[in-house]
């Protein structure tokens, strides 16, 4: 098993009377992406805080890195987007990655701090704005930005809250280019969002939190379950139905849609040609696979049993 | 220490890049021109109108003071609205959670503001109280008797109130910290004026809550070091001859230098506050 980035047991945080985390348990390994899900409100932004040390938990523990949470010197391994991102807005860009790269002490390996700071304005599309003062920058500039002091010196954790929140889809793709480049230079990735797209596109594993609480976590694949294919299908003799039992639960509606359930995706190919073979006449073929979204929709509406991999 | 320095010298930058500094200088230069022409004024129609010379340095070192106390009240107000922002501001636009989740301490980040911004305030506290000094001597020959000592309690008073403004800052908005440290100023200064009526009127009670109040924010105790820094001693004498005690519940007047044991307090009280500053901002959750 690979080492464990971020571990934690049972964390819980409570601002008065207010619960905003109840029981957080959560592991994270090395050099996967990890997604954090869930609606606004659930918890997200106060584990963020509670894994930097920026908030103190009421209630359980864990570790990042190897040290207990809120230790500093850990703090050396990681790269941090905050949900608010803004940066002194008098700086340059380039200067706003020289202040973070001072305070952390950046080890670019075989780079030199300069060279660091270079690669992370160059790898998030800023490099010829780096002399801009940041106050000038846009939005969606200030947060291509804050990814680029987040990735700053290839830090061994990376933590994304909402790094997506203030771009358009161009710069959606280009985060998620990003984000998989940082994983393939070393690091891991926690990444705190609540769009889901994103997050199934890129994500190793996911954890869906809502109300302070994990309901389901594990690999995609596995949350998401087996398939469920829809053909729509003329001509087909019943006796034919019957006999894809191999393939998987097969079923006729009357809407000449036929609906074959726990399918391997791989052997798609093959009931079509069963299909073909048996006289029937095919005109549509939907994968039907379910998505991320369904997925959390149920679980944070309430209507499905909370699982998980840990 | 490392990311102390940091810290400092990004303050500095700050206030350079926000033009505070640049303003301060022009406010500077156009006071200290007009009120050297206001000096240079008396000191002329003195002169020609057969004053003593005597009279004549009484005058000017008695203006002298005047514009000290708006140099204070002027550097109070520059404290209280530089301490109040320099952690609440950074907090609620979210530019200290960034700079936080890096290794570093967050007593580093109080004491890395601090350092900068008591380095502005004394800059800008040197630069414009000699500055004021050297041009009215030059225009009428009055030197006070200590004038960088002057400058140096004017200082201190200054550095007081920014410590109290960055502990409130901690926990407080901006604006509200910057308010309560100019209310308090206010409060300070006022319980000087009463402790010295009261001990004129052996009024017990109210001396002692005045003095009491003294000790808790110095800020008036040190602004009497700055005045007796600019009195003539002939000056002193003579008034303590003529007015005895009610002469030192004169606001613009002190009698004495400030005690070493307030001296001494006052430097444990402003590192006793830079302590709770950075404790309560370590406790706080972001």
């Amino acid at each position: 098993m690979a080492d464990a980035v971020i571990d934690t047991h049972g964390l819980a945080k409570r601002y008065g009377k207010t619960d905003a985390l109840i029981d957080l348990t959560l592991r994270v390994d090395a050099g996967e992406i990890f997604g954090f899900l869930g609606p606004n409100g659930a918890g997200k932004t106060t584990a963020v805080k509670l894994l930097l040390g920026l908030a103190r938990p009421t209630g359980g523990g864990g570790t990042v890195l190897g040290a207990p949470l809120g230790d500093r010197t850990a703090r050396q391994g990681i790269g941090y987007l905050p949900e608010l991102f803004r940066y002194q807005p008098w700086l340059k860009a380039r200067e706003v990655l020289e202040l973070h790269a001072a305070l952390r002490t950046v080890d670019g390996g075989a780079r030199t701090p300069k060279q660091a700071i270079d690669a992370a304005l160059a790898d998030v599309g800023l490099a010829d704005r780096a002399d801009d003062v940041v106050g000038g920058f846009s939005k969606g500039m200030q947060q291509r930005l804050g990814l680029a002091v987040a990735l700053l010196g290839v830090p061994r954790l990376v933590v994304l809250d909402e790094p997506t929140s203030a771009l358009d889809p161009v710069g959606r793709a280009d985060v998620r280019s990003i984000v998989r480049r940082a994983r393939d230079a070393g690091s891991t990735i926690l990444l705190n969002s609540h769009l889901l797209t994103e997050v199934e596109r890129v994500c190793d594993r996911v954890a869906i939190v809502d109300h302070g609480r994990v309901l389901a976590s594990g690999a995609i694949t596995d949350l998401l379950g087996d398939s469920t294919v829809r053909i729509h299908v003329t001509d087909l003799p019943g006796e034919a139905v019957r006999a894809l039992a191999g393939f998987g639960q097969a079923a006729m509606g009357d809407d000449g849609w036929l609906s074959i359930a726990g399918v391997d995706t791989d052997r798609i190919p093959e009931l079509v040609a069963t299909l073909v073979g048996a006289g029937g006449r095919v005109h549509a073929v939907d994968p039907g696979r379910a998505s991320l979204e369904d997925l959390f929709l149920r679980l944070v509406r309430g209507g499905e049993t909370p699982r998980t991999d840990a | 220490m490392r990311a102390i320095w940091i810290i400092a010298r990004l303050t500095i930058a700050e206030a350079a890049r926000r033009r505070i500094l640049w303003v301060l200088l022009g406010l500077t230069l156009l006071s200290v021109t007009l009120t050297t022409w206001g000096v240079e004024r008396l000191v002329s129609l003195a002169r020609e109108g057969d004053a003593s010379e005597f009279e004549v340095q009484f005058g000017v070192s008695q203006v002298l003071i005047l514009v000290a106390f708006m140099f204070s009240f002027v550097l109070a107000m520059t404290a209280a609205f530089l301490g109040a922002p320099a952690v609440a501001a950074d907090l609620e636009s979210g530019v200290a959670h960034a700079m936080l989740a890096r290794p570093i301490r967050r007593a580093d980040l109080i004491v890395g503001r601090w350092i900068g911004l008591v380095a502005i305030v004394v800059a800008y506290a040197a630069g414009s109280g000699l500055l004021e000094i050297a041009t009215v001597r030059f225009v009428s020959g009055y030197t006070p008797p200590e004038p960088l000592l002057a400058v140096v309690f004017l200082s201190a008073q200054a550095v007081v109130l920014l410590t109290l403004a960055m502990l409130l800052s901690t926990r407080l908005p901006a604006i509200a910290s910057g308010a309560v440290c100019v209310v308090v100023f206010g409060l300070g200064w006022m319980a000087g004026v009463f402790a010295g009526i009261g001990r004129f009127f052996n009024a017990g009670p109210l001396v002692d809550v005045a003095e009491a109040s003294r000790w808790l924010l110095p800020s008036d105790g040190l602004w009497r070091g700055t005045i007796y820094a600019l009195e003539p001693p002939a000056v002193v004498l003579t008034a303590l001859g003529r007015g005895g005690p009610a002469a030192a519940a004169n606001p613009f007047f002190a009698t004495a230098w400030p005690p070493t044991p307030f001296l001494v307090w006052s430097i444990g009280w402003t590192l006793l506050i830079m302590g709770a500053a950075a404790f309560s901002l370590g406790r706080r959750d972001l």
